[in-house]
C-alpha cells in the first residue's frame, strides 16, 4: 500500500502522520508552497484525503483529484466535506464518532461549571494576588439549573446523562421529537432558550443549523442565561453573541469553537462571564489516539476491500 | 437589632420568642444575602454581645441563664472555656461546612447537641470539586489563559489533556459532600472508591481503611472529609507517591488535610500530575510556586459561596432551632462517631 497517495490537508496529530507514513505515501498539504502545481503533478496518485474540523474536502479539491476514493475525517463533524459531491462521485467518507463523545460531553459540563462558578476568573484572582486583599464574590449554583440541549445525538445524550447527575432538568430541541426520550421537547430553539438556564449546542453543522443561535435566541436566553457551544463556531451569529455578552444581555458563555478559528473576537478577552477554549473538545491523549486509529483503520479497510469501520457515505 | 429594643420590648420578646445567642468574632457577620438577621428575628430573640455597649463578659453572664441555643457565625470558635460560661446551653448551630472550630468532645461531654450545615452546602461543594477536576484534567483555566493571551493564532495547537471517563476516583470522607461527588462522577463513568473513619455498609463502593491504599488504587483523590487531629496532613508524601505521576488531587475540605509543602514539591518534581485546590493551610496565602503552574487550578475558598447555598443555610438554621425549641428531632445533628 506504500504507493497509495494519501493527502493530509492540515496538521492534526503526529501519531497519525507517523502511522500513515508507515503504510502509505503521505503528502503533507500544508508544507507545499505551490498547491495548484503540486496537485497537478500528484493528482493521479492521490487516492485518499485525510481532513479534520478545520479543513476537509470541498468541491474544488474533489474535482481536482480524479483518483480520489475515500475521505477520512479526523473528526465527527462533516461540515468541511462536500458530502453531496462525494455521493455523486462514489467517494467513501468516514468520520470518528463515539470515541470522542465522552470527552466533548465532559468538556460541555466543565464549561458550565467554569462559567457559573467562575473557576477561571477566581483562579486568575488568586494568581494575581487579589485574594490577599479581599474575598472573591459569590457565584451561581449549577446543581438544579435547567439545561436545554440543541441536538440530542450521541454527544447531546451524553451531556444530558451527566447533567442529570447534578439534578438538572433536561429539555431539548431536535429536527424531530424523540418519543422514547423522557426529556421535554420544544419544537423551536427560541422556545427552548426561553425555558432553560443553560443552552448547549450539540448538533451537527448543516445549512439548516447555520447561525441557529441568533439574536432572537440570545434574547430568549436572557441576562441570566448561559450559552455553551461545543458544536461549531458557525452555529452562532458571533457578532450578535459578542455584543450580547458585552452589553450583559446574555449572562455568560462557554465557547470551545468560533466562526474563524483560531481568531477569537477581542472584545471577549476582557469579560469575566465567558470561558474561551481553543477547540479542545476531543483534545485528550486517549481520545486523539482512538480517533487516529479509526482513521487508519478505515483507510486500511478500504484499500484491503474490507467493510469500513465508521462510514458516513 | 436586639439591643436597640427598649426594656419593655425586650421583656415582651423574651417572653414570646426563644432566646438565641449569636456567637461571632467581631469582624464576622451573619450573611446579609439573604438577610439572616431579619429572618431569624421573626422567629427568635437574638442576643449579640458585640452589638451591645455592655462589656462582653458582663453581657454574657447577665443573659447566661436564658441561653439554651447559640448560632456560631462562620468559623467563630466554640471552645470549652466559652461553653463553661453558658450553663444552660443545649444546642450549638454551626453555619459552615466544617466543624473544626467547635470543641466537639466538650459539647459531647456536656450533652450539647451540635448541628452542622454541610447539607446546605454539599451540592455546591460537590459541583466545585467536579468542576476543579474537569478543569485540571482538561486544562480549562490554562487554555482560557492561552486564548486570552492571544496565543492561539501563533501556537495553533494546545497541549492535550486527559480523559475523565474511566478514571478511578478515591473519595476521602464519604459524608454528605463526598456522597454528592460520588453521584456526579458516577455519571461520567468514573469508578468510585472511598476511605472513611468506618466502612459504610449501605454504600456499594469499595472501602479502603487507609488513605495510602486508596491512593495506590486511584487516579484521582478528592478530599471531602472534616479536619480533625487524625486527618491533619492525611495526604502526606507517601500518599502522593502512591497516587502516582498521573495522579490528581482535589481539595475542597481544609488546607491542613494536605502537607502543603510536600504537595508543592511533588508538583514541582512531577511526582503527581496535577491539583485543584479550594483551600490552603494559610489562607489567603498560596505557595508562590503554585502560581506559575499550568497543571494546578486555584480557587479562593469559594466552594460554598453561592446565593442558593446561603438561602439553604438560612432555612436549615431556622429549622434546626425551631426543632430544638419544640423538642423535635434536629435536622442535621452531628453524630457521635
Amino acid at each position: 500500500m506504500e504507493s497509495i497517495g494519501v493527502l493530509m490537508v492540515c496538521p492534526m496529530n503526529s501519531y497519525l502522520e507517523h502511522e500513515l507514513e508507515k503504510r502509505f505515501n503521505l503528502f503533507r498539504f500544508w508544507t507545499v508552497p505551490e498547491k495548484s502545481a503540486f496537485l497537478a503533478t500528484n493528482k493521479n496518485s492521490i487516492r485518499a484525503v485525510v481532513g479534520n474540523s478545520s479543513a476537509g474536502a470541498d468541491a474544488e479539491l474533489i474535482e481536482v483529484l480524479p483518483k480520489l476514493e475515500i475521505v477520512a475525517s479526523f473528526s465527527v463533524g462533516l461540515d468541511k466535506i462536500d458530502l453531496a459531491k462525494c455521493k455523486e462521485k462514489g467517494i467513501r467518507v468516514t468520520n470518528t464518532p463515539d470515541v470522542l463523545t465522552d470527552d466533548v460531553a465532559d468538556l460541555a459540563i466543565g464549561l458550565m461549571l467554569a462559567v457559573l462558578r467562575k473557576l477561571c476568573e477566581s483562579d486568575r484572582y488568586v494568581r494575581s494576588g487579589k485574594w490577599k486583599k479581599g474575598d472573591y464574590r459569590l457565584t451561581t449554583k449549577f446543581t438544579g439549573k435547567k439545561v436545554g440541549i440543541i441536538g440530542l445525538g450521541r454527544i447531546g445524550m451524553a451531556v444530558a446523562k451527566r447533567a442529570e447527575a447534578f439534578s438538572c432538568p433536561i429539555s431539548y430541541y431536535s429536527r424531530t421529537e424523540k418519543p422514547e426520550i423522557k426529556y421535554k421537547y420544544y419544537p423551536g430553539v427560541v422556545e427552548l432558550a426561553a425555558n432553560c438556564d443553560i443552552l448547549v449546542v450539540a448538533c451537527s453543522l448543516t445549512e439548516e443549523t447555520l447561525h441557529i443561535i441568533n439574536r432572537e435566541v440570545i434574547d430568549a436566553l436572557g441576562p441570566k442565561g448561559v450559552l455553551i457551544n461545543v458544536g461549531r463556531g458557525p452555529h452562532v451569529d458571533e457578532p450578535e453573541l459578542v455584543s450580547a455578552l458585552v452589553e450583559r444581555r446574555l449572562g455568560g458563555a462557554g465557547l470551545d469553537v468560533f466562526e474563524h478559528e483560531p481568531e477569537v473576537p477581542e472584545e471577549l478577552f476582557g469579560l469575566d462571564n465567558v470561558v474561551l477554549l481553543p477547540h479542545v473538545g476531543s483534545g485528550t491523549v486517549e481520545t486523539r489516539q482512538a480517533m487516529a486509529d479509526l482513521v487508519i483503520g478505515n483507510l486500511e479497510a478500504h484499500f484491503l476491500n474490507r467493510p469500513l469501520l465508521t462510514p458516513v457515505v | 437589632m436586639a439591643t436597640k429594643e427598649t426594656d419593655n420590648q425586650q421583656q415582651r420578646s423574651s417572653q414570646e420568642l426563644p432566646v438565641v445567642l449569636v456567637n461571632r468574632l467581631p469582624s464576622f457577620r451573619l450573611p446579609s444575602k439573604p438577610p439572616f438577621e431579619d429572618d431569624l428575628l421573626s422567629h427568635f430573640h437574638l442576643l449579640d454581645p458585640h452589638d451591645s455597649p455592655e462589656p462582653y463578659d458582663s453581657f454574657l453572664s447577665r443573659h447566661a441563664s436564658s441561653i439554651r441555643a447559640l448560632i456560631t457565625v462562620g468559623t467563630t470558635p466554640v471552645t470549652a472555656e466559652f461553653l463553661n460560661l453558658l450553663p444552660c446551653l443545649g444546642l450549638v448551630v454551626g453555619t459552615s461546612a466544617g466543624l473544626d472550630h467547635i470543641d466537639l468532645p466538650a459539647c459531647r461531654s456536656r450533652g450539647i447537641a451540635v448541628t452542622n450545615a454541610s447539607s446546605a452546602f454539599s451540592e455546591d461543594v460537590a459541583d466545585c470539586a467536579v468542576g476543579l477536576l474537569i478543569d485540571v484534567l482538561r486544562r480549562i483555566s490554562s487554555a482560557d489563559r492561552f486564548v486570552r493571551g492571544r496565543m492561539w493564532p501563533a501556537k495553533k495547537e494546545y497541549p492535550l489533556g486527559f480523559k475523565l471517563r474511566g478514571k478511578r476516583v478515591g473519595i476521602v470522607g464519604l459524608g454528605s459532600i463526598g456522597s454528592e461527588v460520588a453521584t456526579r462522577l458516577s455519571a461520567f463513568d468514573c469508578s468510585i472508591a472511598y476511605s472513611s473513619r468506618k466502612k459504610k455498609p449501605s454504600v456499594p463502593f469499595p472501602f479502603y481503611a487507609n488513605v495510602g491504599d486508596l491512593a495506590s488504587n486511584s487516579d484521582v483523590l478528592i478530599l471531602c472529609c472534616a479536619l480533625t487531629e487524625e486527618t491533619t496532613h492525611i495526604v502526606n508524601k507517601d500518599v502522593m507517591i502512591a497516587l502516582g505521576k498521573q495522579g490528581v488531587i482535589i481539595n475542597v475540605g481544609r488546607g491542613y488535610l494536605i502537607d502543603e509543602k510536600e504537595l508543592v514539591q511533588c508538583l514541582l518534581r512531577g511526582e503527581i500530575g496535577g491539583a485543584g485546590l479550594d483551600v490552603f493551610e494559610n489562607e489567603p496565602n498560596v505557595p508562590k510556586e503554585l502560581l506559575g503552574l499550568d497543571n494546578v487550578v486555584l480557587s479562593p475558598h469559594r466552594a460554598v459561596m453561592t446565593p442558593e447555598s446561603f438561602e439553604a443555610l438560612l432555612q436549615l438554621t431556622v429549622a434546626n432551632l425551631k426543632a430544638f425549641f419544640s423538642n423535635k428531632p434536629l435536622l442535621s445533628v452531628v453524630s457521635n462517631e
